[in-house]
């Protein structure tokens, strides 16, 4: 199973859970439809699409209304810590969730009690607690832009609110950055850095870097962040390499991009359309190499 | 005790970008400097929310840049409310100075005004908000979709409606794209 934790930024959203579809620019989760803007929602359309190229598998969400103030998030931590023991998951993905460091603990203890570990992926809000419980270790993936780089590599930080460069990015210092970040223990097995440039990396330096094909609109439109996370997640749930599955993603994303041809004003909908060609387009750029 | 007044408010009318006697307060995270500039701006004075000039080792992502006259007034005034600044540093070498938050890109039909992390990009014409990017904070969907599609005259504040840094910073740049483009 691949499965996204997130939430939609609506307090009257319920908690669901189940297998996820996506009808034109909606998402449909146990008969609740969500549209797709930027957020979780975008990053579940990206997986969907990117496993339209996969032979089809399913995307199974958790998902739970929360505005930023927590108290869904909050509901959907204690859920998983109940059904995680139980379940099979062979890739897992978690996203914009109100960061909560006991919580976190109780999901890795639930984690920790499946009969095998799945593939973990961390980014926003539950990579931030991810970090601060000084667990980071227990992923394979986190995918932070520059700003967040910048909190995974201030060992001093207790919350981004304390880290220089949270807010203000410098994408310049990377490479210094992801150094930093290993040094501390405070990344996860491998890294994928959002930005301008999109850098691969594990403890012993950048592996890749992925700047092309650069869309200039695409610095206006939110969610594109969000996409990369989806097609990454979409890519490890069938066994590809960390590496190579952030190479792909990367690509991916930013030829999606380009046959958008987007202008400031379009939506994250109209990439995620492009996906599937993109996709294909790179994989068999990939050729042999693909497990 | 009068005239003391008189002055003070004098000085709270001046404009910081005509003094040249300029300091930075300092604080440890970004929630105080928030607080600390609601306290000041409250009491009228004269400050503006910066980011930390390259020389300036301690602190957070921001700063307040302050009159210097008025050092020892704000330091009782921040002290007496709970948050002392770190430091008072003067604005003395260039690698003290505060540098600006925002930037701004012309596409044309459209203007991209960029608050450190957070962007908002608006029709010219219509001044409707047609996008809204960056950030990993868990209000940045619930502010987005809020404002997404309204004008920058009915749109819902990011002040009042989020509730972290980049809410903030969000807050920012939309009074950054009302500057520029409202008359």
């Amino acid at each position: 199973m691949l499965a996204i934790v997130g939430t939609v930024p609506d307090e009257a959203f319920p908690l669901v859970s189940g297998k996820v579809s996506l009808n034109g620019d909606i998402l449909n989760v146990q008969g609740h439809s969500v549209a797709v803007n930027r957020g979780t929602p975008a990053l579940l359309a990206a997986a969907l699409k990117a496993c339209e190229v996969l032979e089809g598998r399913d995307v199974t969400a958790f998902l739970v209304g929360d505005i930023g103030l927590g108290g869904g998030s909050r509901k959907l931590y204690s859920h998983l810590a109940d059904h995680f023991p139980a379940m099979t998951i062979h890739t897992l993905a978690f996203h914009y969730l109100q960061p909560d460091v006991d919580w976190h603990n109780r999901i890795v203890f639930a984690v920790e009690s499946m009969a095998k570990k799945p593939r973990m992926i961390a980014d926003a809000g539950f990579m931030y607690a991810a970090k601060m419980s000084g667990q980071a270790e227990f992923y394979d993936l986190f995918t932070p832009d520059a700003g967040e780089l910048a909190f995974l590599a201030d060992e001093t930080a207790p919350h981004p609110f304390y880290t220089r460069g949270f807010i203000l990015h410098d994408e310049n210092r990377a490479e210094d950055l992801i150094q930093r970040t290993y040094l501390h223990n405070n990344g996860a097995a491998y890294l994928l850095v959002k930005g301008k440039s999109d850098h691969i990396a594990h403890e012993s330096g950048i592996l890749t870097t992925v700047d092309h094909p650069a869309v200039e609109a695409l610095e206006a439109m939110g969610g594109t962040g969000d996409t990369l996370t989806g097609i990454i997640t979409a890519l490890m749930a069938i066994d590809m390499p960390v590496p190579m599955a952030a190479e792909v993603a990367a690509k991916t994303n930013r030829l999606a991009g380009f046959y958008a041809n987007p202008t400031p004003a379009s939506s994250i909908i109209e990439v995620i359309h492009q996906i599937p060609r993109a996709l294909a387009e790179v994989l068999k750029r990939f050729g042999d190499l693909l497990p | 005790m009068l005239t003391r007044r008189f002055f003070d408010r004098f000085k709270k009318k001046e404009s910081l970008k005509n003094r040249d006697d300029l300091g930075i307060l300092v604080f440890e995270n970004t929630s105080e400097v928030i607080q600390a500039e609601r306290v000041l701006k409250k009491g009228g004075w004269p400050v503006r929310v910066m980011g930390p000039p390259p020389g300036l080792q301690t602190g957070c992502d921001l700063v307040i840049e302050f009159p210097l006259m008025e050092r020892l007034h704000l330091q009782r005034l921040l002290t007496a409310v709970g948050i002392p600044p770190l430091e008072m540093v003067p604005v003395t070498d260039p690698l003290l100075k505060p540098v600006d938050l925002f930037h701004t890109k012309d596409f044309g039909l459209f203007l991209l005004v960029r608050a450190a992390n957070m962007k908002i990009t608006v029709e010219k014409k219509s001044l409707l908000i047609v996008n809204i990017s960056g950030g990993g904070c868990p209000d940045v969907p619930y502010l987005a979709s809020l404002m997404v599609g309204k004008t920058i005259y009915n749109t819902p504040r990011p002040c009042t409606m989020g509730h972290t840094l980049c809410g903030y910073a969000l807050e920012l740049a939309l009074q950054e794209v009302e500057r520029q483009c409202l008359p």
